[in-house]
């Protein structure tokens, strides 16, 4: 491929008034894979994500994004790479007057006004099923939806111009444990399914176990870590440490452990030396 | 690289269609192939996917629908798109994915009726609260050192104090729009003086405390509204309720006191700017100087007009803060609420503010206080 890293931040620096939250920070997220990042809170996962997608102006660096340049565009600049990413914000961020079929309609009416109405509706309705909804969630708005139907139909509207690349800001945050099992269990198919790459935010460790392929770690501004989580766990950085051996990572990864004993196939562990 | 899709429609030897896809059946490049495979009439038996560059779901969909619609095979598809078109089957069509919506009599009809029974609840509702504020108050009475005096400083520097600016200014120029638009029109008569008249009696009677209530409901009864609509979607006051803190002492009763008794002040500073615009005026424009101005307003104004403001301005505070916490009080569910509770209060307030003021109009004829 002409271009193994999908996302290149190189040098980023962040500040908000006295208060440094980048600093010449580094990052490569590679086709086709799942990259997890953690942090601390206030280490600036969120921050990055929007610096990538161009929310936030950095104070300085440079980030690219399916080899274009990001920083320094306008909101009306740069739409063909924006028609190939979408984004899940923390709380679904619907759109709170329009019906959830009509959310997912939302950018493909912005960028293919000439597809018919009828084919809106069956676009709607299947990238609806392929996140996991029922169908009349279609015409539900979403007040009436419950947190985790929420996030589904946020993916679903991220899903909607059939991106490349998929932005994920903590996508299990607030669901029970068996709603972000299967939350993750949607991601994972749906990155085989539809090739996607996914950048990942989140704190939930059966996440990072579960489907991440690899985990970049953000501390004292930039990242200090990237790798397999079993790389991860051979470095000797305190925070880390802590992080994946503290009694919820060790439960975490207990749990993974039983779950892959179980399967008969982990592509995951069995294509690592 | 971006090959538009396309397909033919060929006849195999035994008779049956076969549709042939090429190029990239992607999302940008398959606009103008859904009408044409929706308006296919020929039976198709195949459709062949060998020789597509790309597909991503917006074409497995075309695809899929295609094949379902003519009961066709799809051959020739590579492990992409048979993932895809796997991933897109299954969908359940038999759901509308558009609200059913009543025909638009239907719909009017229903909306009369809604309103009027969400405005006959509305009252009801409002006259409990009323009661329960009024309530809390006696409580209060009883149990002063539960009252929260910080709390009515607080909201009488906000109601109060933080108006003078907006409603002085407002009344001055209201004040000299009364004195202009009378001038103009006594003139006629070669009446002229009789413009004090105009402005003592309606700033001091009318205008003065109207306009400041106006003023207040939009300053403050908006405030109240968001401020407690806020705390009721962020739990707040489920939060002191189960604490054991009672919403209508902490919240209510502080907000209502404080209006109430800036209402009166505010009003009469209200009046007294009006009369200094419309003074002002006199003097520029009619040549009355200030100590003729005084003296005419001193004779022509008589007490029972500041009597009357007085009288109503404590009852309108007590309306707006009233409506305004009520409706803040109304809030449930999502953020998109408060500003539909506020919009209401103020229009609620203003609203009432407007009636009553037809009623004291009334009363205080009647009385002989005219």
């Amino acid at each position: 491929m002409a271009e193994p890293c999908i996302i290149s931040v190189r040098g980023l620096t962040n500040r908000f008034g006295d208060q440094v939250v980048h600093q010449d920070l580094d990052l490569d997220v590679r086709r086709g894979e799942i990259l997890g990042v953690v942090g601390g809170s206030g280490t600036g996962k969120s921050v990055l994500m929007r610096s990538i997608i161009g929310l936030q102006q950095p104070d300085a660096g440079e980030i690219r994004v399916f080899d274009e340049g990001m920083v320094g565009k306008e909101e009306d600049e740069a739409t063909d790479v924006r028609r190939r990413w979408g984004v899940l914000f923390q709380g679904g961020a619907l759109f709170s007057t329009l019906t959830v079929a009509e959310n997912v309609q939302v950018p493909l009416r912005e960028f293919y006004p000439d597809f018919s109405s009828q084919m809106l509706d069956e676009i709607a309705r299947y990238k609806i099923h392929l996140s996991g909804l029922p169908a009349e969630a279609a015409h539900k708005f979403p007040s009436e939806l419950s947190g985790g139907m929420r996030k589904r139909a946020g993916l679903a509207r991220a899903l909607a111009m059939d991106p490349e690349l998929l932005f994920l800001d903590e996508p299990t945050a607030g669901l029970d444990p068996i709603g972000a099992a299967n939350f993750d269990n949607l991601t994972r198919n749906l990155k085989e399914t539809l090739g996607l790459t996914v950048f990942l935010i989140t704190h939930d460790l059966d996440t990072l176990y579960a489907i991440c392929d690899r985990v970049a770690v953000l501390a004292d501004h930039k990242v200090i870590a990237i790798g397999p989580i079993e790389d991860l766990l051979a470095t000797d950085h305190p925070w880390i440490k802590e992080y994946f051996s503290g009694p919820r990572g060790r439960a975490a990864r207990r749990g993974h452990a039983k779950k892959t004993e179980n399967s008969v196939v982990d592509k995951q562990l069995q294509g690592r030396p | 690289m971006a090959e538009a899709a396309d397909f033919i429609l060929e006849q195999s030897p035994g008779g049956d269609g076969i549709i042939r896809f090429s190029g990239r059946l992607a999302i940008a490049n398959v606009s103008n192939l859904d009408e044409r495979l929706r308006a296919l009439g020929e039976p198709v038996k195949q459709i062949d996917l060998s020789s597509i560059d790309h597909i991503d779901t917006v074409g497995a969909w075309l695809v899929y629908r295609t094949a379902k619609e003519h009961d066709a095979e799809i051959i020739g598809a590579d492990n992409d798109a048979k993932r895809l078109i796997e991933a897109v089957s299954g969908v359940d069509e038999s759901d509308p994915v558009k609200r059913v919506t009543p025909s638009s009599l239907n719909r009017f009809l229903a909306e009369i009726g809604h309103g009027v029974a969400i405005a006959f609840s509305t009252l009801l509702d409002f006259l409990g609260f009323v009661g329960q504020v009024v309530k809390a108050g006696f409580v209060l009475m009883l149990n002063p050192s539960r009252f929260r005096w910080h709390a009515v400083v607080q909201h009488f520097d906000m109601v109060g104090v933080r108006a003078l600016g907006i409603v002085g200014l407002m009344s001055f120029l209201i004040g000299i729009v009364i004195a202009q638009q009378g001038a103009v029109q006594l003139r006629q008569f070669g009446a002229e003086v009789f413009t004090i008249n105009l402005i003592g009696r309606l700033t001091f009677r009318e205008l003065g405390i109207l306009m400041t209530a106006i003023m207040v409901a939009g300053r403050s009864g908006s405030a109240f509204a968001a401020q407690i609509g806020t705390m009721k979607i962020t739990e707040e006051i489920d939060a002191m309720r189960t604490i054991g803190v009672v919403p209508a002492e902490a919240l209510v009763v502080p907000r209502v006191i404080a209006t109430v008794i800036m209402m009166p002040l505010l009003g009469i500073y209200a009046s007294l700017m009006a009369i200094i615009g419309g003074g002002l005026l006199c003097w520029i424009v009619l040549e009355i100087p200030p100590s003729t101005f005084v003296q005419r307003l001193r004779e022509v104004t008589p007490m029972t007009d500041f009597w009357i403001g007085l009288i109503k301005a404590p009852v309108f505070g007590a309306i707006i803060a009233m409506a305004g916490c009520f409706q803040g009080m109304q809030v449930q569910g999502n953020s998109e609420q408060v500003g539909l509770k506020t919009t209401a209060a103020v229009v609620q307030a203003i609203f009432l503010v407007i009636v009553l003021d037809a009623f004291f109009a009334v009363f205080f004829s009647s009385i002989g206080w005219d």
